[in-house]
């Protein structure tokens, strides 16, 4: 039998197809669509907001010292002490179920048999999830903001700036972390369900564990590279300290600047890399 | 015995070289002990429709997701148009349309979305997306529901808009795994005739079905698999008549009023090559008659001589399904 070659077959029904990169464009802009036109987004939205809502009604009633004693410490107890769950809850919502989804709803029946590579669909997955989390970090920083400049006036600390880019590659580490989990599971509950616990309750935890009974520095653990966003809030920016003497001292660790830079990019490029071949890998049975 | 398994499948090329193919090389697929598939040879060229047949668990929708890379073969080759589906899918299936099983829709989306971000993956031009969404839609007869939520549609709706996503980009070759599953009467109707448009348009069209009567309305050749090994694979004319008893060929013939059971057995069992002929009811017969495809030519005109009010004639689905069975022992 003879073999068809490419070159024999005519070319006038052949469109030409776009790059990668424009079909990773394609399922973001889509990815994106399905996100506002889900109950999800609003849900997150919501909570958000309730977030914010709760924060401004509380300082505004109780005006509490360790809120309005300077600048820094208003975006040091507000900003910082709620950004992190917000993350993670955009991490879960997001990302979660994102590729286990694809499997478990069979939607991924309907993008994996066109021309277009597995990483392309991961990848512009991902930029939507990164994007509408965007959203609803950027709409928290506002009413941060809002309301930083309501008592303290237009005198917002450089330090919030920095701390608002921490925020921004935790996401990124975080929805890195959350697809990979997403593509270990054909389950969308299971995925959503370890995630959750992970991040809300084990990294905790074992950071806990880690710090006070084995006492190393728990410099594996994502949540402990996170600290950057809120110890940047802190002047002076906390060190590593030691209390007490023998085996009854107790040592609180402080990531610093590039340690934390440094972890979770290290999670990101390990979570993004496994996360995409686990996906390229998977079948569609 | 009738099993050629690893046999290369026979039809040639009517368009020569510049047919669209599939070709499965040596293609095997293994799940631990169990053998999905195993070496399957077949190679599928020109402008026509193969019905790929075969029981649950035969190997149909395996050998199909592997032709579009949702699996990965354990050996062999898939190849569309010569190119390796696994080391090149963007560029072998740039030029295939698929349905694979029921796939789901982002239910947040509406079919418009959803064909405009098929029609944007595959680089076609907005407007002529546009264009295409709208013919396409029409042609499933889904242009009411074009902009509502697919959330809220049934299944037979999603599935006609999975058939319009296939056929969106006028592929070259189509791959459809049992595409009327979930259509009503009305919607397995209109599917058969989209498929025999297709052929009309010079395109390749492999579908798996469990459907006998369909493969034989629709299609022109035919491949049957079991236990992940390819038993057959030839024009379903070639098939049949291989198989049937003594080699003998059946029609059924439809007509505009009644026959009895005397101008029956005077007129037409009577014929050159007949073996017999029997009534079906008033108005439908069935011959069996023996010889070529010239024979079933003489048999027509015959017929068509004598003013009986013939309005269908067809090879008879039961023919094919006497083929299924004889090949296909078990069903599982």
């Amino acid at each position: 039998m003879t073999k068809s070659t490419s070159s024999a077959v005519p070319d006038l029904k052949r469109q030409v197809l776009p790059s990668s990169v424009s079909q990773i464009g394609t399922i973001t802009k889509y990815e994106l669509i399905n996100y506002f036109r889900s109950r999800r987004f609003f849900v997150l939205l919501i909570i958000g907001l309730i977030i914010s809502a709760l924060l401004t009604a509380l300082v505004g009633y109780y005006r509490p010292s360790s809120f309005l004693s300077s600048p820094l410490d208003f975006y040091s107890s507000w900003w910082a002490g709620s950004i992190t769950f917000v993350i993670i809850l955009s991490g879960i919502f997001y990302g979660g179920d994102a590729i286990s989804g694809e499997f478990q709803n069979k939607t991924g029946y309907f993008l994996v048999a066109n021309p277009l590579r597995r990483s392309s669909i991961y990848i512009g997955k991902w930029l939507g999830a990164l994007i509408a989390s965007i959203i609803m970090l950027g709409v928290f920083a506002a009413i941060t903001i809002g309301n930083g400049i309501y008592y303290f006036g237009l005198n917002v600390p450089y330090q919030l700036w920095d701390s608002l880019l921490f925020a921004l590659l935790y996401l990124i580490a975080v929805l890195g972390f959350t697809f990979f989990f997403s593509s270990l599971f054909k389950s969308t509950s299971m995925s959503i369900l370890v995630t959750a616990i992970l991040f809300l309750f084990a990294f905790t935890l074992i950071q806990t564990l880690v710090e006070g009974l084995v006492k190393i520095e728990p410099w594996f653990l994502i949540t402990y590279g996170a600290q950057i966003i809120t110890n940047v809030l802190i002047d002076p920016y906390p060190t590593t300290t030691t209390q007490g003497f023998g085996p009854n001292a107790f040592t609180s660790y402080a990531a610093s600047i590039p340690e934390g830079i440094a972890i979770l990019l290290a999670y990101f490029a390990v979570t993004a890399v496994l996360g995409l071949l686990l996906f390229e890998r998977k079948e569609f049975t | 015995m009738h099993k050629e398994s690893g046999q290369v499948g026979v039809p040639p090329s009517e368009d020569g070289l510049s047919a669209p193919s599939i070709e499965a090389e040596s293609l095997s697929k293994h799940y631990g002990s169990f053998t999905a598939l195993s070496k399957l040879n077949l190679k599928i060229e020109g402008s026509k429709c193969v019905g790929f047949l075969g029981p649950n668990g035969a190997g149909k929708t395996t050998t199909l997701k592997i032709f579009t890379d949702m699996i990965r073969a354990s050996e062999g080759r898939a190849l569309i148009n010569g190119i390796d589906v696994h080391l090149n899918k963007k560029k072998a299936l740039g030029t295939v349309g698929a349905l694979i099983e029921s796939p789901e829709i982002y239910p947040a989306l509406t079919p418009r979305e959803a064909l405009s971000m098929v029609a944007e993956i595959r680089g076609l031009p907005r407007a002529e997306a546009r264009k295409k969404i709208e013919e396409t839609v029409a042609e499933v007869k889904m242009n009411e529901w074009l902009d509502k939520k697919v959330g809220k549609f049934s299944k037979g709706m999603k599935q006609r808009i999975n058939i319009a996503s296939a056929l969106l980009s006028d592929p070259e070759v189509i791959l459809l795994d049992e595409p009327t599953t979930g259509l009503d009467p009305r919607g397995q109707a209109e599917v058969r005739d989209i498929v025999k448009d297709l052929k009309k348009k010079n395109r390749l069209v492999f579908m798996s079905s469990h459907l006998l009567n369909e493969v034989q309305e629709i299609c022109d050749e035919v491949a049957m698999i079991d236990h992940g090994k390819l038993i057959v694979y030839d024009r379903l004319s070639n098939v049949t008549k291989r198989f049937s008893t003594d080699g003998e060929n059946v029609v059924e013939i439809e007509l505009s009023r009644d026959i009895d059971e005397q101008s029956l057995k005077r007129n037409i069992a009577s014929l050159a090559n007949v073996n017999s002929a029997e009534r079906i009811d008033s108005r439908k017969i069935r011959v069996h008659f023996s010889g070529s495809i010239q024979n079933q030519e003489s048999l027509l005109s015959d017929l068509v001589a004598m003013k009986i009010g013939m309005i269908s004639f067809r090879p008879s689905a039961s023919a094919l399904e006497e083929t299924y069975l004889s090949l296909i022992k078990d069903t599982l």
